[in-house]
């Protein structure tokens, strides 16, 4: 059967890794290579680095962290944060990421989800969806979640699964740094409206919101940034928790901390 | 020499990348030239499958490959690198395959399923392959394809994953090996199959 699939998220930028709180307030943190290896070691099924990096001339150092972090783990590699263009995802899928994630960009322009899963594969395009409760559902922001787009959520799912992505990388950013748990409502609404996996993001704080998103939420795969980057506890703690109440996981090397 | 196939359709590094973390070294080929003298094959490879079949006639790389395989040398095929071994594919269409492989590519049916199949699953290998040495039994993969094969011959099965049905997840045939799954990303154990291909 196919395992649920648990994955740490780094914000990198300018090639360190930081973590912020509501989008504000970053906190310096370490080397994403180092911290993808070792998260691999843990027993992550995937990597996701989220390039924040604001100014234009620093853009390129990512693409030379996920050519280092691809020489050195050999999970699944996910990129996103200010991908634009074709040109973009191609440098990117070239220095080794094995699929991009796309957020504004798609709002922006919606038939670039058309044209890059048509040239490189529906497998390795995410829409990213950044949501937030309005009057009788969920409104899509766009720009780090600066910018309300008027657009419904879940519509607006659907329609990029017609354009072709692969994947949705849904974050609540009503749940995003609380640590109070997933939007289980939205994330379940989103999941019975598309055919394509749907990874949830944002609220992880206690080990019972992964299984509670990963089975009343219908989520494919849980992300989760700071619950793993302070060692609040680590992945396989996590993966115990889900394979005790009978999910199926994939079994991480154990390891726990002190 | 190990031959990487670079025809246009993915990321090849990650795979050249395994390849050199368990201890040899591919190079890429892109002409039927550079595939001259090889000892063994990779076929990579994921996006279309008719854009792949174009991207390999484009670089006149059918004919090479498919006499590599004739003359008996280790053949790996990776995810598309799988199914363009087939007869021929329902991806958008009726696309031609190679043909080495009796067989058809068919979609998943969405029945309440996610497609594509992506993630973590399960190999069951049917018989004892070598290159499942020190592999165990239901060892995880890493999958990402909404489409998978079914070859006329169910002798040339080696090993089958459950997504819905059962489908074959490693074809193997005498000196051709392909996995459905991405050991290039299937974290040690991924990497102790291609340790076993290159050894071969």
């Amino acid at each position: 059967m196919l395992a649920k699939r648990l994955i740490p998220c780094l914000d990198v930028k300018a090639g360190r890794v930081v973590k912020g709180t509501k989008f504000l307030n970053l906190r310096d943190a370490g080397d994403p290579v180092e911290i993808a290896a070792f998260y691999d070691k843990e027993g992550a099924d995937e990597i996701v680095f989220l390039d924040i990096t604001a100014s234009a001339e620093e853009r390129d150092i990512i693409i030379d962290v996920v050519a280092n972090t691809a020489a050195e783990v050999f999970i699944p590699l996910t990129v996103g944060g200010g991908i634009r263009t074709i040109e973009d995802i191609r440098r990117l899928l070239k220095a080794g990421a094995d699929k991009v994630s796309i957020n504004t960009a798609a709002v922006k322009d919606p038939d670039l989800v058309n044209r890059a899963s048509r040239r490189f594969g529906s497998q390795c395009i995410v829409v990213a969806i950044d949501a937030k409760r309005r009057e009788g559902g969920w409104e899509v922001y766009i720009n780090g979640g600066r910018t309300p787009t008027g657009r419904d959520a879940i519509a607006w799912a659907k329609e990029v699964e017609s354009r072709g992505a692969g994947e949705i990388l849904l974050t609540s950013m009503d749940c995003d740094g609380t640590q109070d748990g997933y939007d289980y409502e939205l994330t379940r609404m989103v999941s019975e409206a598309i055919h394509i996996p749907i990874i949830a993001s944002g609220g992880a704080g206690k080990l019972e919101h992964f299984y509670e998103v990963l089975t009343r939420g219908k989520a494919d795969a849980a992300l989760a940034a700071s619950v793993f980057h302070y060692k609040m506890f680590s992945i396989s703690q996590v993966k115990s928790f889900l394979m005790e109440r009978n999910l199926v996981m994939r079994p991480g090397i154990v390891t726990t901390f002190a | 020499m190990i031959a990487i196939v670079d025809y246009g359709m993915g990321n090849l590094r990650s795979v050249q990348k395994a390849v050199e973390r368990v201890g040899f070294c591919a190079t890429l080929v892109h002409s039927a030239e550079e595939l001259d003298g090889a000892e063994k094959l990779i076929l990579p490879g994921v996006g279309a499958f008719a854009d792949a079949m174009k991207g390999l006639e484009e670089r006149g790389l059918v004919g090479p490959i498919i006499q590599h395989i004739k003359q008996g040398h280790p053949f790996l095929g990776i995810c598309l690198g799988l199914q363009l071994l087939f007869s021929e594919s329902t991806e958008d269409g009726l696309h031609k395959g190679l043909g080495i492989i009796p067989g058809r590519v068919l979609r998943f049916a969405q029945n309440g399923l996610k497609v594509p199949h992506m993630g973590w699953n399960q190999v069951s290998f049917l018989r004892d392959v070598p290159l499942a040495r020190g592999i165990p039994q239901g060892a995880y993969m890493y999958f990402v394809h909404s489409y998978y094969v079914c070859p006329e011959d169910p002798e040339v099965i080696a090993a089958t994953t459950d997504y819905g049905i059962n489908f074959a997840s490693f074809v193997w045939k005498d000196n051709i090996f392909a996995t459905q799954f991405h050991p290039e990303k299937s974290q040690s154990v991924g990497l102790a199959l291609l340790r076993n291909f290159l050894g071969l």
